[in-house]
């Protein structure tokens, strides 16, 4: 079960872990905000940008290397859109680009890895999200993850009769393509499923935590200092 | 005794026009334990879906006294609980200890009367080890008992059990009994395992084609239908036999 990963570090414990979910997207817009307005040349602030990423995924405890692997999955799509700026003409523009969007997403993917889903979406909605946008998100990610499951068995299925290796270029597209409308209508079955047992179970509309939020002097001193480093470096 | 689970003449058909269910009467008594036996597609998880409201139907249906209709929902799925064939669609929360408690953090309790509830379903279902971790690093027969505890947890009156032996091994199947035997809620069975039907109840219901045919003593229903193996490989020998 790879694709639970992210959900697992979340789950684990250190000083990143333990703050208030609501502090770290403040700091997460900052950073965002901070970075979106930095030269794409100015070199040392995105530095300091990068090392202070890489300071909390160590604090965090996390696997360097699995999370700026996984943040460059955001390159083939920053890439392609860099390369036609830079085809354009815009060299800086097309540089900016492809480091904002790889540093946006480390940042992210950090947030997602150091605080679990119903935390941070808890946190989302007390800053002020709508509350159906957080629901939807909360079922988008429980879905991925029945939809991604469903995948697995299709693809375990297919491969014990070996449906995949033997077979021409069109028939493997025309099975893949069966293959995907089979995997929509099995989640969709499943996603029913989770829906008739979560109504069962008295589910009204709201996932209520278990620990409420509590936003300590720890998290106003971390929101504080990250963002005032970021401001610093922003500024120099 | 007084009836926790009364219906009558309840139909119900499928947006397709299947009709699912046609003219069921049933009643259930407090501490009782009845299995719902019939062929696949007879109507008995359509008839269960019907007890909390999940399906409405046409015809009455009442759960201690409770009629089921959009006003009484919270309180009728608080007096009765359901375990899903699949236990992986039941466990959606990060944490088995988070699951267990998402029933009663749901009925309005507080986070700490909710965790105390899940601790008390979970040592009751035997799973209080695996409080923390993520349910689906958990066995098959694990993740039946901690989908039964996130039932418990939230104290119902009765207990509804679709297949509740699928995907489970023999030592876990035997688990499993000695868990329900020792549980006092009235019980619903829906199952094709006579062996497990038998050893919990002493009444069965027969559904064939969303009607119910016949309600008695759970030998009598098994013997007249004809819904059972005494020995499995002579009976592939005799039909086996006549065939060629």
């Amino acid at each position: 079960m790879h694709h639970v990963l992210v959900d697992q570090w979340s789950q684990r414990s250190s000083p990143l872990h333990a703050r208030d979910p609501r502090a770290k997207v403040l700091v997460l817009v900052i950073f965002l905000v901070a970075l979106a307005t930095t030269a794409p040349n100015a070199f040392p602030t995105l530095v300091i940008y990068a090392a202070l990423l890489v300071s909390g995924i160590l604090i965090a405890g996390l696997p360097p290397g699995g999370l700026l692997l996984r943040s460059l999955a955001i390159l083939p799509f920053s890439l392609t859109f860099g390369l036609i700026t830079w085809l354009a003409g815009d060299g800086w523009r097309a540089l900016g680009l492809v480091e904002k969007s790889y540093l946006s997403t480390l940042a992210v993917l950090l947030i997602v890895a150091t605080t679990p889903l119903p935390r941070l979406l808890a946190g989302l909605e007390a800053l002020g999200t709508p509350r159906l946008l957080v629901l939807m998100a909360q079922f988008l990610y429980r879905y991925l993850f029945v939809i991604a499951e469903q995948a697995q068995h299709i693809r375990l299925a297919a491969a014990c009769r070996a449906g995949i290796s033997r077979t021409h270029r069109r028939a493997k597209f025309r099975a893949a393509a069966g293959a995907l409308a089979v995997l929509f209508a099995r989640s969709y079955y499943r996603a029913e499923g989770i829906h008739r047992a979560m109504m069962s179970r008295a589910f009204r509309g709201r996932f209520a935590l278990l620990n409420p939020l509590r936003f300590g002097w720890l998290d106003g001193c971390f929101a504080a200092g990250v963002a005032a480093l970021l401001i610093l470096a922003r500024a120099q | 005794m007084t009836p926790v689970i009364e219906v009558r003449d309840l139909h119900f058909r499928y947006e397709d026009g299947t009709q699912a269910l046609d003219g069921i009467s049933f009643t259930l008594h407090a501490g009782e334990t009845v299995a719902l036996l019939g062929a696949n597609g007879s109507g008995k998880t359509t008839f269960v879906l019907q007890l909390n409201g999940i399906l409405e139907g046409q015809g009455s249906v009442a759960v201690c006294g409770l009629e089921v209709n959009k006003q009484n929902l919270a309180a009728v799925r608080s007096k009765i609980g359901m375990v899903f064939q699949d236990s992986d669609e039941q466990l959606f929360m990060p944490t088995v200890l988070e699951d267990v408690a998402f029933g009663p953090v749901n009925q309005g309790c507080t986070p700490e009367q909710a965790v105390e509830k899940a601790k008390l379903a979970l040592r009751q279902a035997g799973m209080e080890h695996a409080l923390d971790k993520a349910p689906y690093h958990l066995s098959a027969g694990e993740k039946r008992k901690v989908a039964l505890a996130g039932v418990l947890a939230m104290q119902p009156e009765i207990l509804v059990l679709d297949e509740p032996t699928t995907f489970l091994d023999p030592p876990a199947q035997i688990n499993l009994l000695h868990l329900l035997r020792a549980l006092p809620q009235a019980k619903l069975i829906v199952t094709h395992n006579i062996g497990f039907a038998s050893a919990l109840a002493g009444r069965a219901v027969f559904f064939e084609k969303g009607k119910l045919l016949a309600d008695g003593p759970i030998e009598e229903i098994v013997r007249r239908f004809g819904w059972t193996y005494s020995d499995l490989a002579a009976d592939l020998r005799y039909s086996a036999q006549r065939r060629f």
